[in-house]
């Protein structure tokens, strides 16, 4: 016999957490889109992607973890049959879409520097690492073909860092150095934490804060960061979640509170 | 026609010392493991192993099999990481040629197409080339070329652009393999194989990039009986790239085979606790690895019955 997960008070009319601060940072980084993949990796990345599909960017494409693309925008934790699927995409027709072009993704970092070089495939020296991780997965491929975007849910000067240790997702330097055919279609875009949203809207395209969330301050997010960020004299706050983006998030998308998980308040 | 069906211990006899091989399926989805199970048991070593890595990779790697592991990722997905792969890499007990997940699909596709490498943006810029030294790039023939469509690229980034120059783009080399292993749904004694569940992977093109092709199956079929099972599309290895058949039901526990079972989660949490420590791992590999395919599927029924911790 199976019992059903305890799930949270329900929250309407309270004030946004800094979980549903970030899945509002991350569903505007698929903002202008149009009709591209969003390949969101993580809980609040995944939200923001539908959220994003349910109000302003509705020809959002999305996949449904397996081999398929959905038609609908279910729950987080929706079960298969709830899902209603679109188009095959097996893991060797991403290739087409990825080298295509036609994809944003949202990756994490476990680090990321100034310049949006992104790790996620070993901590320490590549020969013998301290921390074995994933691997470099796609972030290769991805970062010189389209539109790149990270979510680091645990900001610090261990995941902002001077330097990566092993350059998986490649930053605005290394591409320039590798020449016209890394440039070409370079495109990293956002860099979202738990503490705020950065971008490379600079003319050294070193990383630069955006916009910081409610309730931190420049400080916190300063001694965070392990290089120089670009700040602005007039740091925006990140927008708050609108009445409607609060009551999709927390009634239709996410009930089960998987953005509580990702980041406990 | 050639009748095909052999038993995995047949096919593993055929493997020798040091020889490159591959694996199907994806992490922990749809992977050859009774074959694992048979290499340790057989104590073939000092392999190259080439996967979309999964417990393929940590099991190999734990039974001190294994001199390089040529992959993209290592993940249990419902699991992040495989501890036994971890602790390879961070004793450094072995060699490793880490490569972009789209790079390695080309190597495989360069190998089948029997072309020494296939040209792509992947990698370009980024540390795979720094600890590969190996890998070489190559300078496009031809003039530059607008693309057929911008992608992503916002107008003002496509504006920022230059002139393309002729591309020099990563040429990934073909990756080779003495033998490739696969476990789909369904097959025919002719050698003809059938993937039921929604991903084929990237089965195909190991068995293209193999010299010796080795498929496992829930369940063999006569020939011409595959369309009894689903639609023609889902056959999408043809008896051209396959040497020999075994019937191995439950041959890819303790990952995924849909439809005929999903991930058995519970053993995979056992397996990752297991990987801890060398005592715990001694007593599961004795139990769950080092022994016929009968008294696995003995052990885990058993197990199961009798709730695993």
């Amino acid at each position: 016999m199976t019992t059903e997960p305890a799930r949270p008070e329900p929250r309407t009319g309270q004030a946004a957490t800094r979980a549903e601060v970030c899945v509002v940072a991350c569903a505007e980084a698929w903002r202008g889109d149009g009709e591209v993949m969003a390949s969101p990796f993580g809980s609040i990345p995944a939200l923001g992607a539908r959220l994003a599909r349910l109000t302003f960017e509705p020809d959002l494409v999305l996949t449904d973890g397996e081999a398929a693309l959905m038609a609908n925008t279910p729950p987080l934790a929706a079960k298969r049959d709830e899902l209603v699927l679109e188009a095959w995409m097996p893991y060797r027709r991403v290739f087409d879409v990825l080298w295509s072009g036609r994809r944003h993704i949202m990756m994490m970092a476990s680090q990321v520097d100034r310049y949006g070089n992104q790790n996620l495939s070993a901590i320490g020296d590549w020969a013998r690492p301290k921390a074995q991780l994933i691997g470099v997965r796609g972030a290769p491929g991805n970062s010189v073909n389209h539109a790149t975007s990270y979510w680091v849910p645990s900001h610090s000067r261990r995941s902002f860092v001077e330097h990566v240790d092993m350059v998986c997702g490649v930053g605005y330097d290394r591409a320039a150095e590798a020449g016209s055919s890394a440039t070409r279609f370079h495109d990293v875009r956002f860099v979202v934490s738990n503490l705020g949203a950065f971008d490379f809207d600079t003319p050294d395209r070193r990383m630069r804060l955006r916009s910081i969330h409610p309730e931190v301050e420049l400080g916190e997010v300063v001694d965070a960061t392990g290089f120089e960020l670009a700040v602005p004299a007039d740091v925006p706050i990140t927008r708050l979640p609108t009445p409607d983006e609060l009551e999709l998030i927390r009634h239709t998308l996410d009930p089960a509170g998987a953005r509580d998980h990702e980041l406990p308040a | 026609m050639t009748d095909k069906r052999a038993t995995v211990d047949d096919m593993v006899g055929e493997l020798r010392n040091g020889m490159t091989i591959g694996f199907g399926g994806w992490g922990s989805r749809r992977k050859p493991m009774a074959v694992v199970r048979a290499i340790v048991r057989a104590g073939i070593t000092d392999l190259t192993v080439v996967s979309y890595g999964g417990p393929d990779v940590g099991v190999l790697c734990a039974a001190g099999l294994v001199r390089k592991v040529v992959f993209g990722f290592v993940t249990l997905d419902s699991i992040a990481l495989d501890p036994n792969f971890r602790r390879a890499r961070q004793e450094g007990t072995i060699e490793a040629m880490e490569v972009d997940e789209g790079m390695f699909y080309l190597g495989l596709l360069a190998a089948t197409h029997r072309v020494p490498f296939m040209p792509t943006r992947a990698g370009l810029g980024s540390d795979v080339l720094r600890v590969n030294p190996g890998l070489r790039t190559v300078t496009s023939p031809y003039p530059p070329t607008d693309p057929v469509h911008a992608g992503t690229a916002r107008p003002e980034t496509a504006r920022a652009q230059p002139e393309p120059e002729p591309e020099t783009l990563v040429a990934m080399p073909a990756l080779q393999l003495d033998a490739a292993f696969v476990h789909v749904n369904r097959a025919d004694t002719h050698g003809n194989a059938q993937v039921l569940g929604p991903d084929p992977f990237f089965d195909e093109l190991f068995l293209g990039a193999a010299t010796r092709r080795f498929v496992t199956t829930e369940k063999v079929v006569d020939p011409g009986r595959l369309l009894d099972e689903g639609p023609i599309q889902t056959v999408t290895v043809s008896r051209l790239f396959t040497d020999a058949v075994a019937e191995v039901p439950g041959g890819a526990h303790f990952t995924s085979c849909p439809p005929d079972y999903e991930r058995d989660e519970t053993f995979q949490k056992q397996y990752v606790a297991a990987s801890a420590d060398r005592e715990a791992w001694a007593d599961f590999a004795a139990r769950y690895v080092q022994v016929e395919e009968a008294d696995y599927r003995a052990a885990v029924r058993e197990g199961a019955s009798a709730g695993r911790p």
